[in-house]
């Protein structure tokens, strides 16, 4: 499903109608920043500032989409490569990367964001958005939940179960599988021999449908029918994106041994960025004014960005145990104890 | 580490009754379904059936499909939804059939259950229960008494439960359900009918108290779920031989009783830990290397460990050979260097368990 083609020229369909002209400005305002910040963070990574980035370059469509198309009481299930639709869900963006920054292992509020901690296992997520669910279904309100995952994902079990599962129980759940072409090296055609992704709905009984990736109009239509559809009782289904990974997987993989920059340069010619700018300025949704606030805007934030990255903010290491359990066990106090000392004599002989 | 509940004060429910652990868990979990509308019941096989071990008897029927119900035969999918369910608001009691069909749910015990808590600095905690009936004994076919229980003591975030009686069942499965925090909650299926007194009126316990079963004055046999009975017994026969035997039962392994176990070891001077599990890295070990540690000065011998050999759970025919016994136990108690006594070091013998 397209609704606009990588030129910017739309492509109409009969079963989805292109979103109105202030959510594809929104979503534009988002796919700037979202290039953005994946920039920012790629450069935070090489001055050694950030752990790591799983970047989403050339993923700004999806991304964007899923960040926008949630209710205010919905939830999101990200992966690690969502920082930029957790971003655009709300989550500040120096919060969004406190996993990243190494200071703890999620950086914001899950409950006040509704947006679960980004997930490092691959698919686990899906089977905790089923049961969240679930939950909600449970007490009659109507929350609906945005579970992503990547391609190669959908060869865990974790992935089948979680379509299983949210079927089976006929719950409110939407998966979002962005199909970006690799799962670190290894291609699309290795995990699986199925002509899409979104075909492995049917064997559980799930409405899938693929969609292109790049086009922001064309994610955002068929999540929100898909939330929509969900929240209406009628259950969970399973919508692929296709698209592609312009960097690596991330800052310490070399994508150069296992693709052509032919096959790259395919790609960047669908940017997701440019066939919005060129679709909204034709359609005279975006001027001149708009497009340079926007990109003021998203320069602010970066600014912000590369300034929380700059703090050096080292956590309390005596937290290390304050949360493993709700109270910690006479064994965790003992053993805070002699990391107490530590920290005490480490104090001594920086004043010694 | 669990709420504490207002005991029940109206003397009419302070009735005692003789139940077996069976029947004892069946009423916690009805108990709980009854006292908390947040609590689920589900697995494999839990509705209509009740549950392999009838465990689950009659509460679907009783508290509806909504609260007691059947899911597909995915353990890593039970687990994983339950801790979606967890993170909002319900209370989630999941049953894994056998000890060795819940490793497909590892992943998510390890990586999720465990940890969310910790991840999301107390912002998401999960308050969920894993029953798994756990251990031999049963004359069980390959996959259906594993010991299992170091995978979780050895995953910080957990806590790890195993009750040695009806009323322990009931009370530490209550308590459980009621703990903030992530429960395993080990089953031994041995002792599914096995009887004993049951009061539900009594106040829900914290998690993390053992319990000193049997008092003695000579050596403390250090035990707990399937292997408890057994120290009891072997305390029993050692006693016509002259020697005073106490028994500790743990009740919790996380949080583990370092004070009431160390008091225990202090008094007597001598230990032996018994458990099925194979020894080699396991919860036996844990517990002698903390005596070990902190009890050393009031020792008069070393620390003993019956337990299993490390073996793969061996098939039904040939159990008896693996599980610690009556000989076993005795044998270790026989060699903890009393007066009368050169030490042997269990090495030549084939009828002890691994040892230090």
């Amino acid at each position: 499903m397209q609704l606009i083609d990588s030129s910017g020229t739309p492509h109409p369909d009969p079963d989805y109608a292109v979103p109105p002209a202030d959510v594809l400005r929104e979503g534009y305002r988002n796919l700037v920043f979202g290039r953005r910040l994946n920039d920012v963070c790629g450069a935070l990574v090489r001055q050694g500032r950030l752990a790591v980035y799983p970047s989403s370059r050339g993923q700004e469509a999806s991304q964007a989409a899923a960040g926008m198309v949630l209710g205010h009481d919905d939830w999101l299930f990200p992966t690690y490569r969502d920082v930029v639709a957790v971003a655009v869900k709300g989550v500040s963006t120096a919060e969004t990367i406190g996993l990243l920054h190494g200071n703890w292992h999620s950086g914001y509020d899950s409950r006040a964001e509704r947006v679960a901690t980004q997930s490092t296992p691959l698919a686990t997520q899906l089977l905790h958005a089923v049961g969240f669910a679930y939950a909600a279904k449970h007490r009659g309100e109507d929350t609906v939940v945005l579970a992503m995952c990547g391609d190669g994902a959908t060869s865990e079990g974790d992935f089948h179960e979680a379509l299983n599962f949210a079927a089976v129980f006929k719950v409110p759940v939407v998966f979002f599988v962005q199909n970006n072409g690799y799962a670190i090296s290894v291609p699309i055609a290795r995990q699986t021999a199925a002509p899409g992704l979104a075909y492995k709905g049917i064997g559980y009984g799930i409405p899938g449908e693929q969609v292109d990736g790049n086009d922001f109009a064309a994610v955002y239509a068929v999540l929100k029918t898909a939330i929509a559809r969900a929240r209406s009782g009628d259950g969970p289904s399973l919508v692929e994106a296709l698209t592609y990974r312009i960097e690596a997987h991330t800052n310490a993989d070399d994508d150069t041994r296992y693709r052509d920059s032919a096959e790259v340069a395919e790609w960047v010619a669908r940017d997701p960025v440019d066939r919005m700018r060129q679709y909204l300025t034709v359609q005279g949704i975006l001027d001149e004014q708009t497009e340079a606030d926007i990109t003021a805007g998203a320069e602010h934030i970066a600014d912000q960005l590369r300034e929380s990255a700059n703090l050096d903010d080292i956590p309390n290491p005596l937290d290390l145990f304050a949360h493993v359990y709700s109270e910690p066990t006479p064994q965790l106090l003992e053993q805070s104890r002699v990391l107490e000392r530590d920290l005490a004599r480490e104090l001594e002989g920086h004043h010694g | 580490m669990a709420e504490q509940a207002a005991p029940a004060l109206d003397s009419a429910q302070h009735t005692v009754e003789t139940v077996t652990v069976a029947q004892a868990l069946n009423r916690a979990l009805a108990d709980a379904l009854a006292a908390d509308d947040r609590v689920l019941v589900f697995g494999e096989d839990v509705g209509r059936l009740g549950g392999v071990f009838r465990i689950t008897d009659g509460l679907a029927a009783r508290f509806g499909e909504s609260r007691c119900f059947d899911t597909p035969l995915a353990e890593s999918g039970i687990v994983g939804t339950a801790i979606g369910m967890a993170m909002n608001g319900l209370r989630p009691v999941v049953e894994m059939q056998f000890d060795a069909f819940a490793y497909p749910a590892f992943d998510q015990i390890a990586s999720h259950v465990a940890k969310m808590g910790n991840r999301t600095r107390g912002v998401l905690r999960l308050p969920l229960v894993i029953r798994i009936p756990y251990g031999g004994g049963i004359g069980g076919v390959e996959h259906h008494s594993d010991s299992s229980e170091s995978y979780y003591a050895h995953t910080p975030g957990l806590l790890v439960v195993a009750p040695s009686n009806p009323q322990d069942a009931y009370s530490l499965l209550r308590a459980a359900i009621q703990s903030p925090d992530p429960v395993i909650f080990l089953e031994p299926k041995k002792l599914y009918w096995s009887k004993g007194s049951l009061d539900t009126s009594l106040p829900v316990p914290r998690l993390g108290e053992a319990r000193i079963v049997r008092e003695g004055t000579d050596v403390t046999l250090v035990s707990y779920g399937p292997s408890v009975s057994l120290a009891l017994d072997a305390a029993e026969v050692a006693a016509e031989s002259g020697r005073s035997v106490q028994v500790v039962d743990l009740r919790s392994i996380v949080p583990f009783d370092d004070e009431t176990v160390m008091a225990a070891v202090r008094s007597t001077g001598r230990a032996v830990v018994i458990a099925e599990a194979p020894g080699f890295a396991s919860v036996a070990s844990e517990i002698a290397a903390r005596i070990s540690e902190r009890c050393f000065h009031y020792l008069e011998a070393p620390v003993r460990r019956v337990t299993g050999f490390d073996i793969p759970y061996p098939p039904p025919k040939l159990e008896h050979y693996f599980l610690p016994d009556l000989d076993r136990v005795l044998d270790a108690i026989d060699s903890l260097q009393w007066d009368d006594q050169a030490w042997d070091d269990g090495a030549s013998d084939s009828k002890t368990g691994r040892d230090g």
